[in-house]
C-alpha cells in the first residue's frame, strides 16, 4: 500500500509545531496556488508504521551479507553516525562565519590530512559530492592544466573498457572525446594498443586500481612511463581503494590526480543510493587548480579558502563545502582505525576475497582469472553452466536473494559473459563466507537438477521478478488518485 | 582490529586453504617497489570512547547560535520521527536499489517521493533526487540545451544566488554552454520581463526563472515563462520546494507551465549540518523525461501481477550509455530523500502550508521590525517569500560581528556579490522563530547601529 | 540463424532494403534484437535530415542496453516509422518488417558497399564467440 493511500481527508499532526497564521500575509493572489499538492494526510503513527513496514522490504548490510562487487558494502560503524549527528553539528549553517565551526572545521582538515598521507598527494579537497563528481573535478583539473599551458590540441581521454560508466561520462562532461583502451587475457590493461593510442592528442588515462576485473594492474608503471612520456596525466579511479588501503599509495604509483569514495572506502553508509562523498588528491601540479573550497589551518585556526585565495581553481560543485556530515562520518572512522587499522583493511578484504575465490572454485564455479590473485573482488563467471543448464548470471543472483544473501554485482564489467562480480570486503567473518559457499553450492546443484527453480527466482522475496519491460515501455512513475483530475 | 572479525584460528585456516603462508603473500602481485609506503601522518587508533569525547568536545566548541541566515539553506523544525526512521539501518546502510526485488522499501519510497514532488512542482515527473539544488541547477541547464538541441544559449538572472551561478558556470563552462546574465529591477528587486526583449541576437535554449529569488524576492513568473517560450526557449524554474505549498506551482506558470523545476530539498527534514548531505530535486513535462539526469523509480508488475518498482528509463545512464549518457552522476543523495519523503508524509499538505506561512510571516514581522529602525529599510519594493533584503545606514560587516558577541547569526552581507545595492543584508526568519527571537534581534540592531551612528569620539566601550 | 537474402547489411547490424521508389529501408538484425533483448524504446532521426554513410542517426534501447543506429547509406531521411516508435515490440517481433526510417540516398553506389547476407552471416556469428 502506498501512503498516498493510507491518506484521509483532514486528517494532521498537530504535535509537531504550532499552527501557524491563516492568512497569506502580503504575497498578492497571482502568486498563490490554488490547488493544494498531493501529499498524504496520516497521522504521526500511520507514517512510523508505513515506513518502518517499507524498512523491512529492504535488503541491507545490517540484516544480510552484501557481496556486491565494486560497492565495497562493508559495516557502517554506529558510531560515526552517532557523533556526525551531535546536535550542534547539525543545526551549524553553511553560511556560519568559520571562526563559529572551529571544532566542525577541525575535524575536515585532518581528514584532509588524513586523506593526503594515505594516498600519497600533495593536496586534497572535500568538495566533491560523489565519486561521480570527484570524476568530473579531477578530469576538469586536467582540463584545467592543459589550458593554462596553452596545449589545445590534447582533447581526449582514455579509459580501459572495463572502466565504470562514470569514466567516458565524466570526461564527455569535461568536453572531451573518449578512447577504449583494451583489456588483454590477464585482465591488464593491453599495454601494446595503449602505447599506440597515447600521443599529443591524449589529456590523461583514467585508470581503476586494482581493476573492474579484481586484480592488480601489473603494468601500472610502464603504463605510468607511457602516459607521461607522451604529456598526458594520469587520473587514479579511487573505486577499489579498499584493496591496498595503507599498502600502496596512489601517489607512490605516479597518479597526478585521484578521487576516493568514501562510501566505499571509509565505510559512509549508501543510503539507499547516496549520499556519498568523492574527495580529490593531486600533485603539486594540478593544486592550484583544486575545487573550492578547501580548509585551511593557519596557528590552530580554520578557515574555509575561497577564489580569491584560489584564482586558478575550476570553481565550486556545490553550493556549500561538500557533503559534510558523509566528511564527519568517515573522519570518526579514519580514527577509530588509525594507521594500523586501514593496513588492516586492505588485508582482511584481501583474505576474505582471495577465501571465497578459492572455496567457489573448489565448490566447481569457474573463476574468469584464474591465474591471479584475487584483489579484495573476484569475478566467477557462469557462460558454461549457461551453455549447459541455461541458467544465467541473473537466475544465480535471483537465487541468492531467496537464500538470504545479497546477491553480487551482475554483468559488470562487460568484457567476462555471465558474470558475478563478488567483494566480501574484511567486516564479514569467516563463518558468513562458508554460509555464502553453501549457498552457492546448493544452487549450483539446483541449476542442474531444477533449473526452472533458479529461473523463476526469487521466490521468498517481498516481490517476485519484476516486468522492467513494462516499466519501461509504459513509464508510470508518480501515483494518481482513482478519481484524479489529471 | 576495528570492525575485523577474524580470530586466529579463522585466519590460519583460510590461509591454508588459500594455500599461502601469510597474508602479506597475497599481495606479490603488486610490484616489490610500490609496496609498503609508510603511513605517517596518520594518527594512532581511538576507541569508541575516546572519539565519542574528541567530537562531543569539539562540538560544544561550535555551539548553538539565533541565526537569522537562510540563502539557500533553512532552518525548519524536524519532527523526531524523521531521523529515527530514515537512519534504520534496513535504509541507511542498503544500496542503490538495482536487485529491485530486494529493495521494495527504498523503490518505493523513492516512488511515493517522485510523486509528491511532481504533484509539488505540477509537473509530470521527478527523478530521485540529485547532489545538490545548485549542481540541480547545472544539471538543468545542460538537459535544457540536450532538448533544445540547436542553442547553447542559456539566460541567467542575477536574481539567481550568486554561488549557485558559479556552480553552474564550474559545471558546463567546458561543454561550449554560453551563460548570459539577466539584469534586475534594481528598485522592485526582481527580474524584469522587458530585459528579455532587449536581448537581440542568437536565440536561447533556455532562461532560468528563479521562485523566490535570492533576494526573496517574488519574481513575475508568468510572463517570465510565456517570453521564454515566445523565444522558442525552454522555462527552467528554480524554486523552494516549501514555498511550493503556498505559491504557484511551475507547471502553471504563464500560459504553458515551466518545462523543467529543480531546486535544494534540504529544507524538507534535512538538517542544515554545515552544507550537506542535502538533495537536488528535478521534475519536468513528460516528453523531456528520456532527457532527464539521474535515477527514476517505476511502477510495474511482478510475475504474479502484483504491483511493485523498479529503476527504470536506465539506457539514459551512465552505466548503460557511457560516453553518452544524460550525465555522469550514479550515487545520489538517496538518504536525504528518505528523510524528506517521511518529512513530507508527516507535515501533509496542510502543516506544509503552515509552515510556509509561518516563515513569511515572521521574515515580513522582522522586516517591519528593522525598518522601525532609524536609516534601516527594505531594499526592495517587490512581495517577498520568506527573505528579505535590508538596507543599513552603515557597513553590514560589522554589525554582524557585534551580532555574533550577542549569539546572533544576523544574515548575509550582500556587498561581495552584490556592490550596488550598498550596505545590504539578507536576513531570514523561518517558522523557528517566535516574537522574543526576533525582537531580541531587531533591538540588537538598533542598539548596534545608533551606536556607530554616533560619533566616534567616544573612547570608552559602550555598555551592552 | 535469421538473415535473408535479399537485403543488405551493415557492421553495425542494420538491415538496408531498396523499395520500389529507390528509397532504401533501415533497421536493425534478428541477431542485434537478440542481443539487446526487449525492445523498449526507439529514437528515429526528423524527416528531412540530411545524413551522411556512417552517421549516428537514432538509438535502440533495451532494459539494459542501448545502441546507436548509424545511417548504411548518405541521403535526405523521408520518412520515420512511427508506429514502430509506438510499439518498440515490433522489432523483437519481426524485425525485418519493423523499418525503422527510409533514407533517399544521394549515392546509390553506397550501396555496393554494404554487405551481402553470408558476408553478413559470418560476422555476427564471430561475434557470437
Amino acid at each position: 500500500m502506498l501512503i498516498f493511500e493510507r491518506s484521509r481527508p483532514g486528517r494532521r499532526n498537530s504535535g509537531q509545531m504550532p499552527a501557524a497564521p491563516g492568512a497569506a500575509g502580503a504575497i498578492p493572489e497571482r502568486y498563490l496556488r490554488t490547488k493544494p499538492p498531493l501529499l498524504p494526510e496520516a497521522s504521526e503513527l500511520d507514517v512510523v508504521r508505513h515506513y518502518t513496514g517499507l524498512s523491512h522490504k529492504n535488503y541491507s548490510i545490517d540484516t544480510h551479507f552484501y557481496p556486491l562487487g565494486s560497492c565495497t558494502m562493508k559495516y557502517n560503524p554506529r558510531a560515526s553516525n552517532a557523533l556526525a549527528m551531535l546536535p550542534q553539528f547539525l543545526a551549524r549553517h553553511p553560511a556560519a562565519p568559520d571562526d563559529t565551526g572551529q571544532g566542525f572545521l577541525a575535524c575536515l582538515f585532518e581528514l584532509q590530512e588524513m586523506l593526503r598521507a594515505m594516498s600519497g598527494m600533495a593536496q586534497v579537497s572535500l568538495a566533491p559530492m560523489a565519486g561521480a563528481q570527484g570524476e568530473f573535478a579531477g578530469v576538469a583539473m586536467i582540463r584545467a592544466y592543459h589550458d593554462s599551458r596553452g596545449d589545445a590540441a590534447r582533447r581526449e581521454i582514455l579509459v580501459p573498457d572495463a572502466a565504470h560508466g562514470t569514466n567516458p561520462a565524466s570526461a564527455v562532461m569535461c568536453g572531451y572525446a573518449v578512447r577504449e583502451i583494451a583489456t588483454d587475457t590477464d585482465g591488464n590493461v593491453d599495454t601494446a594498443a595503449l602505447k599506440v593510442a597515447v600521443g599529443p592528442r591524449t589529456a590523461g588515462l583514467m585508470l581503476t586500481n586494482p581493476s573492474t576485473l579484481g586484480v592488480f594492474e601489473r603494468h601500472i608503471l610502464e603504463i605510468e612511463k607511457a602516459v607521461h612520456a607522451a604529456g598526458g596525466l594520469l587520473y587514479y579511479d579511487g573505486a577499489n581503494l579498499n584493496a591496498i588501503l595503507g599498502k600502496v599509495k596512489p601517489g607512490d604509483m605516479g597518479f597526478d590526480v585521484i578521487h576516493i569514495n568514501l562510501h566505499k572506502t571509509f565505510s559512509t553508509p549508501h543510503g539507499g543510493g547516496g549520499p556519498g562523498a568523492g574527495p580529490v588528491g593531486v600533485n603539486d601540479r594540478l593544486a592550484p587548480f583544486l575545487p573550492l573550497p578547501l580548509v585551511a589551518e593557519s596557528k590552530g585556526e580554520y578557515r574555509l579558502l575561497s577564489e580569491a585565495d584560489r584564482p586558478l581553481s575550476i570553481g565550486r560543485l556545490g553550493a556549500q563545502l561538500g557533503n559534510a556530515g558523509v566528511l564527519l562520518r568517515a573522519y570518526v572512522y579514519m580514527r577509530m582505525l588509525g594507521a594500523e587499522g586501514m593496513k588492516r583493511v586492505a588485508e582482511f578484504s584481501t583474505l576474505n576475497a582471495n577465501y571465497l575465490m578459492a572455496e567457489l572454485r573448489k565448490a566447481g564455479f569457474e573463476i574468469a582469472f584464474p591465474l591471479r590473485r584475487a584483489s579484495h573482488e573476484f569475478i566467477v563467471t557462469l557462460k558454461r553452466l549457461k551453455e549447459e543448464n541455461g541458467v544465467t548470471a541473473l537466475d544465480v543472483a535471483k537465487r541468492l536473494l531467496d537464500k538470504g544473501f545479497h546477491a553480487p554485482t551482475t554483468y559488470f564489467p562487460l568484457l567476462v559473459p555471465e558474470c558475478l562480480l563478488i567483494e566480501p570486503t574484511e567486516t564479514e567473518s569467516k563463518q558468513t563466507l562458508d554460509a555464502f559457499v553453501a549457498a552457492m553450492k546448493e544452487i549450483l546443484g539446483e541449476a542442474r537438477s531444477v533449473p526452472q527453480l533458479l529461473k523463476t527466482a526469487p521466490h521468498a522475496t517481498p516481490v517476485r521478478r519484476l516486468d522492467e519491460v513494462r516499466a519501461a515501455r509504459e513509464p508510470d512513475l508518480t501515483w494518481k488518485p482513482v478519481n484524479s483530475e489529471r | 582490529m576495528p570492525f575485523i572479525p577474524h580470530t586466529e584460528q579463522d585466519i590460519r585456516a583460510m590461509l591454508a586453504a588459500i594455500g599461502v603462508a601469510s597474508i602479506e603473500e597475497l599481495f606479490d602481485e603488486i610490484p616489490r617497489e610500490l609496496r609498503g609506503g609508510a603511513l605517517a601522518g596518520i594518527p594512532p587508533a581511538l576507541n569508541e570512547m575516546e572519539i565519542t569525547r574528541l567530537m562531543r568536545g569539539r562540538a560544544e566548541r561550535d555551539g548553538t547560535w539565533l541565526s537569522f541566515l537562510g540563502g539557500g539553506a533553512y532552518e525548519h523544525h524536524i519532527p523526531a520521527a524523521v531521523w529515527q526512521i530514515a537512519t534504520r539501518g534496513e535504509f541507511y546502510s542498503a544500496y542503490t536499489p538495482y536487485q529491485a526485488e530486494a529493495s521494495q522499501g527504498t523503490l518505493q519510497l523513492l516512488y511515493e517521493y517522485q510523486t509528491m514532488m511532481a504533484s509539488l512542482t505540477a509537473l509530470d515527473v521527478a527523478n530521485a533526487s540529485l547532489y545538490d539544488g545548485a549542481s540541480a541547477l547545472a544539471e538543468a541547464v545542460l538537459m535544457a540545451v540536450r532538448a533544445h538541441k540547436s542553442s547553447k544559449r542559456v539566460l541567467m538572472p542575477a536574481t539567481v544566488h550568486p554561488v549557485w551561478r558559479r556552480v553552474v558556470r564550474t559545471i558546463v563552462r567546458n561543454q561550449g554552454i554560453e551563460l548570459v546574465e539577466l539584469p534586475y529591477c534594481t528598485e522592485a528587486g526582481h527580474t524584469l520581463p522587458e530585459a528579455l526583449a532587449k536581448l537581440e541576437g542568437a536565440a536561447a535554449a533556455a532562461l532560468v526563472v528563479p521562485q523566490p529569488n535570492f533576494f526573496g524576492v517574488l519574481e513575475p513568473v508568468d510572463e517570465l515563462t510565456d517570453r521564454a517560450h515566445a523565444r522558442g526557449a525552454l522555462a527552467v524554474a528554480l524554486v523552494n520546494p516549501v514555498a511550493l505549498a503556498l505559491l504557484k506551482p511551475p507547471g502553471e506558470w504563464g500560459s504553458r507551465g515551466a518545462d523543467i523545476a529543480v531546486g535544494e530539498g534540504q529544507p524538507l527534514g534535512v538538517p542544515l549540518a554545515s552544507g550537506g548531505p542535502y538533495c537536488g530535486f528535478m521534475a519536468c513535462r513528460k516528453e523531456l523525461v528520456r532527457q532527464m539526469p539521474g535515477r527514476i523509480v517505476g511502477a510495474t508488475v511482478d510475475a504474479e501481477g502484483r504491483r511493485g518498482y523498479t529503476l527504470t528509463l536506465q539506457a539514459r545512464e551512465q552505466h548503460i550509455r557511457r560516453s553518452k549518457a544524460t550525465s555522469n552522476i550514479c550515487t545520489n543523495q538517496g538518504l536525504m530523500v528518505t528523510a524528506a519523503t517521511i518529512h513530507m508524509a508527516l507535515l501533509g499538505p496542510a502543516r506544509l502550508a503552515e509552515v510556509a506561512r509561518a516563515c513569511h510571516a515572521n521574515t515580513l514581522m522582522l522586516a517591519s521590525r528593522l525598518a522601525a529602525i532609524r536609516g534601516v529599510t527594505r531594499a526592495f519594493s517587490g512581495a517577498i517569500f520568506h527573505e528579505a533584503v535590508m538596507r543599513l545606514p552603515t557597513p553590514v560587516a560589522p554589525v554582524l560581528q557585534a551580532l555574533k558577541a550577542q549569539g546572533i547569526l544576523g544574515g548575509l552581507d550582500l556587498k561581495r556579490d552584490y556592490p550596488e545595492l550598498g550596505h545590504a543584508l539578507l536576513v531570514c526568519a523561518t517558522e523557528t522563530k517566535n516574537e522574543e527571537d526576533l525582537a531580541l534581534y531587531a533591538g540588537h540592531v538598533a542598539r548596534i547601529i545608533g551606536r556607530r551612528a554616533r560619533p566616534a569620539a567616544c573612547a570608552l566601550k559602550p555598555q551592552t | 540463424m535469421m538473415i535473408p537474402e535479399n537485403l543488405k547489411y551493415t557492421r553495425s547490424h542494420e538491415w538496408v532494403k531498396t523499395e520500389a521508389d529507390g528509397t532504401v529501408s533501415v533497421g536493425v538484425t534478428f541477431h542485434a534484437q537478440e542481443q539487446l533483448g526487449d525492445v523498449v524504446f526507439i529514437q528515429n532521426p526528423e524527416v528531412g535530415r540530411q545524413v551522411k554513410r556512417g552517421e549516428e542517426c537514432g538509438v535502440i534501447e533495451s532494459v539494459k542496453a542501448a545502441a546507436d543506429i548509424y545511417a548504411p547509406l548518405s541521403g535526405e531521411v523521408v520518412a520515420a516509422n512511427q508506429e514502430v516508435a509506438d510499439k518498440p515490440e515490433r522489432v523483437n517481433q519481426d524485425p525485418y518488417a519493423a523499418w525503422m526510417f527510409r533514407i533517399k540516398p544521394d549515392r546509390p553506389a553506397e550501396l555496393a558497399a554494404l554487405l551481402d547476407a553470408a558476408a553478413y552471416q559470418k560476422l555476427a556469428e564471430s561475434e557470437k564467440h
